[in-house]
């Protein structure tokens, strides 16, 4: 096997270097003479103290630059359809097509979020039969779709705890949320942002909660404990029984990151395993597409005691009247956490991929990925260098994370090397360097949606990265050679000296250094 | 299963303990193949009535801006479209340098020097944006006009709660709808930590005011946040001359469908002050180059501020944004350029303008309530008509086909029954008369 994957190389300028003057991608409609006579030039209505001196200095394109230059820019970029994307946590499982074009329809596309009631019953249907389904997947009681992305999840969880607590009187005693170290940064960071100060608990050898360490971390300060189950480690926290006990007879609430769903669809439920909260990364478990970043969808499901708290509005239906409506009466709710009721676009996929995966469709995509996860744990652990730290010989779920910390001792070739000489391989590489508990961590997730040719391909690829380490360093330390540029200084994209985070700074910049170099 | 040594798929969840196993199928109904899906999820969005089945004149947050075809075809690259997060930039530049360009072009629309690669939507940016004024002058007020959008400012008031912060409403002058300077001036403190305004504001009209309000902010030393909406920036005055510290405001107008109110696209800008920067919330991409020097590229920057790294010492703990509706804006703002931008802004103040003249003839309706000029959204008050928006709105959609605005009467009672009217490029001078001669037939019945 050689690396003989090819990305684009455009060197295709920043856009504000493209184009020419007067040139443009799009025309409007005019406005009708009369029109326009009888309101006059607007701009002369406008106050001076706020109309504008200055056009914008945007680019001035035609329409096929502006096609080219995004299609270029495309083609140095690598998505689940380009590949292979173990990236670990992240769940970058295949995205079906169709839900992409069911999104685009204008039965959803073209529908105005303050429209009459009457006019939205299909939009609000979708929306309220996904939330019932989503209680049914997480063994929870009611459903809110309102957050943007899993993190948005996370902190009105926080929040709806901290409401909780504050009904009981708690809340300024309970000011403690606890975290194990292996936990997603979102955990403590969504925590914090939720006015909690958070108490972090080691893990044990196994890799999992220290029942002790969380015994004693416990206390009538305690407002609730984030974990994610399967852990970060790909491990099943298999005391979570007790652990919950624990949490509630401290008279906290238990929060289930559900970043890790995927791999227990159909099996077990974390409201059955005994968590209060839990959010939903859409974007991740239900297939719908991450865009380069976003966006996303972070439902949240919720035992009983606290759906009283969740945001305005909740979508419910009227069996009397036979009608879906918008519920904003709910005098305990936190408020709001975003405008309107989603991303309703995202949510409509995820629809569509349930219909299409029903009950055992779920449950296999479950199977499969834990199943392809351990079939790696086998084989890379056969790779010198690679070792599996935690719980050797115990299932994994839908992930594994191996340390490649004797490589790197024996040869100098680190993680974050392996990673990027598995790009000229044409793979995307794990999430590397998480979960903090792991020394020289590639954290990987290969999905259900993979065949073993590929997972063979992918083992074969760290395999001869492994030789390629201990052969020639070099190689790996300065890979990569194949993608649409080679090892960038991230430490220059930073440094206050250095730093453009515009266009406009980065011109702003060199007037300083060319002023400077003048005197 | 063979190479792992197990005979069955459950034996890979042998540390689930029994008890907490399922041991029933998830109640869901029967898997569909792809055409019975299609069939399904059509005939269900068959049921709703969108804008383009009747003339709709609703907008507060959420604007309907026709979007060109060349951006729905760009968002279609799948290599943008399914891939994460760039936490690779040498495979990612694709996305990264569309992310940099993103922020450049919103920099330059705002008048701000750095901005970051989105926020969930305004209302969410708005609540960052508070919490990132107390980061810097570590105050407990913020000021906010009292006309300002509710959601925006239920969504702030869930933000800063955990900060046991003081939201402040700053009057407006029943005239023209603008801020009442004196007020604002008694309500500003040392405890300020931010004000904030709208531009143009939630009911249409433009803040005029702008540098008596930032020298009022600045006097005592708080950060000035501007929320704005950005299709009007072709026109108007952007943030950064008249000194605000911030800039947020909705990006999905900007390429964007309404999608029944998200995705949405959060705009956040800051000056240049590293202090400024260093508080950011949310990913930022920065223009490097490659180790060897002979490259120009893109990564992420400042990631220590980040939740990833920095954990419960992150600025933020947003990770998933809305980058590829940041990528939709900025293939329309090239589409359209420096003078597609002002013509739109034009094309919408005039038409707009045309509307509330033509409403305004009618008996017994004002349009719009404030003398102050109006970008695209305007208040339409019936209250000498003797009817009820909701009436009004009732009788149009069901006897007309033609959705009114939004009616805002019981957001604020204190305008009586008034009715917020959004107009667009999208929105043909027939369509405006054709609202004008039916509400005339609505306002005209005894009933």
């Amino acid at each position: 096997m050689k690396p003989l994957y090819r990305q684009a190389q455009w060197n295709e300028p920043v856009i504000f270097k493209l184009g020419g003057k007067g040139r443009r991608g799009c025309t409007l409609p005019t406005v009708d003479d009369d029109v326009g006579k009888l309101v006059g030039n607007v701009a002369d209505t406008l106050p001076k103290s706020i109309r504008r001196s200055q056009r914008p200095r945007l680019p001035e394109l035609s329409e096929v630059e502006v096609v080219r230059h995004f299609t270029r820019l495309s083609q140095m970029n690598y998505g689940v359809d380009s590949g292979f994307y173990p990236l670990g946590s992240c769940t970058m499982k295949y995205n079906p097509k169709i839900n992409d074009l069911l999104a685009g329809a204008t039965g959803l596309s073209e529908l105005h979020p303050d429209q009459s009631e009457e006019t939205v019953q299909g939009i609000l249907e979708i929306l309220y039969t996904l939330s019932q389904w989503l209680a049914e997947i997480t063994g929870t009681d009611e459903v809110c779709l309102q957050p943007s992305a899993g993190a948005h999840g996370e902190l009105l969880g926080a929040l709806l705890m901290r409401a909780c607590h504050k009904r009981n009187g708690d809340s300024d005693k309970r000011t403690e949320l606890i975290v194990p170290d292996s936990a997603h940064g979102t955990n403590p960071a969504s925590g914090t942002m939720a006015g909690f100060k958070i108490v972090v608990v080691p893990s044990n050898s196994n890799g999992t909660v220290d029942l002790k360490a969380l015994k004693a971390a416990v206390s009538e300060k305690t407002a609730g404990l984030m974990l994610t189950n399967p852990n970060t480690l790909g491990i099943f926290e298999e005391d979570i029984a007790e652990i919950a006990d624990i949490i509630h007879e401290a008279g906290g609430l238990l929060y289930y990151d559900g970043a890790n769903l995927n791999a227990i669809m159909g099996k077990t439920r974390p409201g059955d395993m005994g968590y209060d909260v839990v959010h939903i990364n859409i974007h991740k478990t239900f297939g719908t597409p991450h865009g380069g970043g976003g966006p996303g969808a972070g439902p949240i499901g919720v035992c009983k005691e606290l759906a009283k708290f969740l945001p305005v509005p909740q979508i419910a239906y009227d069996t009397k009247r036979k009608r879906y409506h918008l519920d904003y009466n709910r005098p305990e709710s936190v408020g709001k956490v975003r405008g309107f009721y989603g991303s309703v676009a995202v949510l409509l996929r995820a629809f569509a991929y349930i219909l299409s995966m029903g009950a055992e469709g779920l449950e296999e995509a479950a199977e499969i990925s834990v199943l392809n996860a351990n079939y790696l744990v086998k084989k890379l652990s056969e790779i010198r260098g690679f070792e599996l730290p935690y719980a050797k010989g115990r299932p994994r779920k839908h992930e594994c994370v191996f340390s490649v910390k004797p490589m790197s001792k024996e040869t100098g070739v680190r993680a974050a090397d392996v990673a990027k000489r598995l790009l000229d391989y044409g793979l995307h590489s794990p999430t590397t360097y998480f979960p903090l508990v792991v020394e020289e961590a590639l954290m990987i997730e290969p999905t259900e949606s993979i065949e073993k040719e590929e997972l063979d391909r992918f083992v074969e690829a760290l395999r001869q990265i492994s030789d390629e380490a201990y052969s020639d360093p070099n190689l790996v330390k300065n890979a990569p050679y194949n993608a649409a540029i080679t090892r960038l200084d991230e430490v220059k994209a930073s440094h206050p000296k250095t730093m453009a985070l515009s266009w406009r700074m980065h011109q702003n910049r060199n007037v300083i250094k060319a002023a400077a170099s003048k005197v | 299963m063979q190479q792992i040594g197990i005979k069955a798929i459950d034996e890979l969840y042998s540390d689930v303990p029994q008890k907490l196993r399922l041991k029933r199928k998830l109640n869901l109904p029967k898997a569909m193949s792809e055409q019975e899906v299609k069939k399904h999820v059509e005939a269900l969005l068959s049921k709703n009535t969108s804008t383009r089945d009747m003339p709709t004149f609703l907008g507060a947050g959420c604007w309907p801006h026709y979007v060109p075809a060349a951006v729905d075809n760009i968002m279609q690259r799948s290599e943008l479209l399914t891939s994460y997060t760039p936490y690779q930039p040498e495979i990612s530049q694709g996305m990264l340098q569309a992310l940099f360009e993103y922020q450049s072009m919103i920099c330059e629309l705002t008048a701000m020097d750095a901005a970051n690669s989105s926020m969930y939507d305004w209302a969410s940016a708005l609540g960052e944006a508070v919490r990132m004024a107390v980061r810097v002058n570590n105050r407990t007020e913020a000021i906010v006009p009292k006309l300002i959008h509710p959601e925006r400012l239920a969504t702030l008031q869930t933000y800063v709660e955990p900060l046991k912060m003081h939201i402040r409403k700053a009057e407006y002058n029943r005239e023209t709808g603008l801020i009442n300077i004196e007020n604002l001036k008694q309500l500003v403190s040392n405890k300020t930590a931010a004000v904030y305004i709208e531009n143009p504001s939630y009911l249409g009209f433009i803040e005029s005011q702008v540098n008596e309000i930032a020298e009022i902010t600045h006097d005592r030393r708080a950060l000035f946040i501007v929320g704005v909406d950005p299709t009007s920036l072709g026109i108007l005055k952007p943030p950064g001359d008249y000194d605000a510290d911030i800039a947020i405001g909705e990006g999905q107008p900007l390429g964007n469908h309404l999608n029944y109110g998200g995705p949405l696209l959060g705009l956040f800008a800051c000056k240049g002050e590293t202090e400024l920067i260093r508080q950011m919330p949310g990913r930022v991409i920065g223009m490097t180059t490659t180790l060897k020097g002979d490259k120009t590229g893109f990564c992420m920057a400042l990631q220590t501020r980040e939740q990833h790294i920095r954990r419960e010492r992150a600025t933020s703990n947003i990770c998933t944004n809305e980058a590829l509706c940041a990528v939709a804006s900025t293939v329309y703002l090239a589409l359209l350029g420096p003078d597609g931008l002002r013509e739109l802004g034009e094309t919408i103040m005039t038409r707009s303008q045309y509307a509330m003249h033509k409403l305004n003839q009618m008996a017994g309706v004002k349009a719009p309530l404030f003398s102050s000029a109006h970008f695209k959204e305007f208040t339409v008050n019936f209250d000498k008509t003797g009817k009820k928006v909701h009436t009004i709105h009732e009788a149009l959609l069901k006897q007309h086909k033609i959705h009114g605005g939004k009616d805002i009467s019981k957001e604020f009672p204190e305008l009586g029954q008034t009715s917020l009217y959004c107009i667009t490029e999208t929105h043909s001078r027939n369509e405006i008369d054709r609202l004008a001669k039916s509400l005339k037939a609505v306002l005209g019945r005894k009933r």
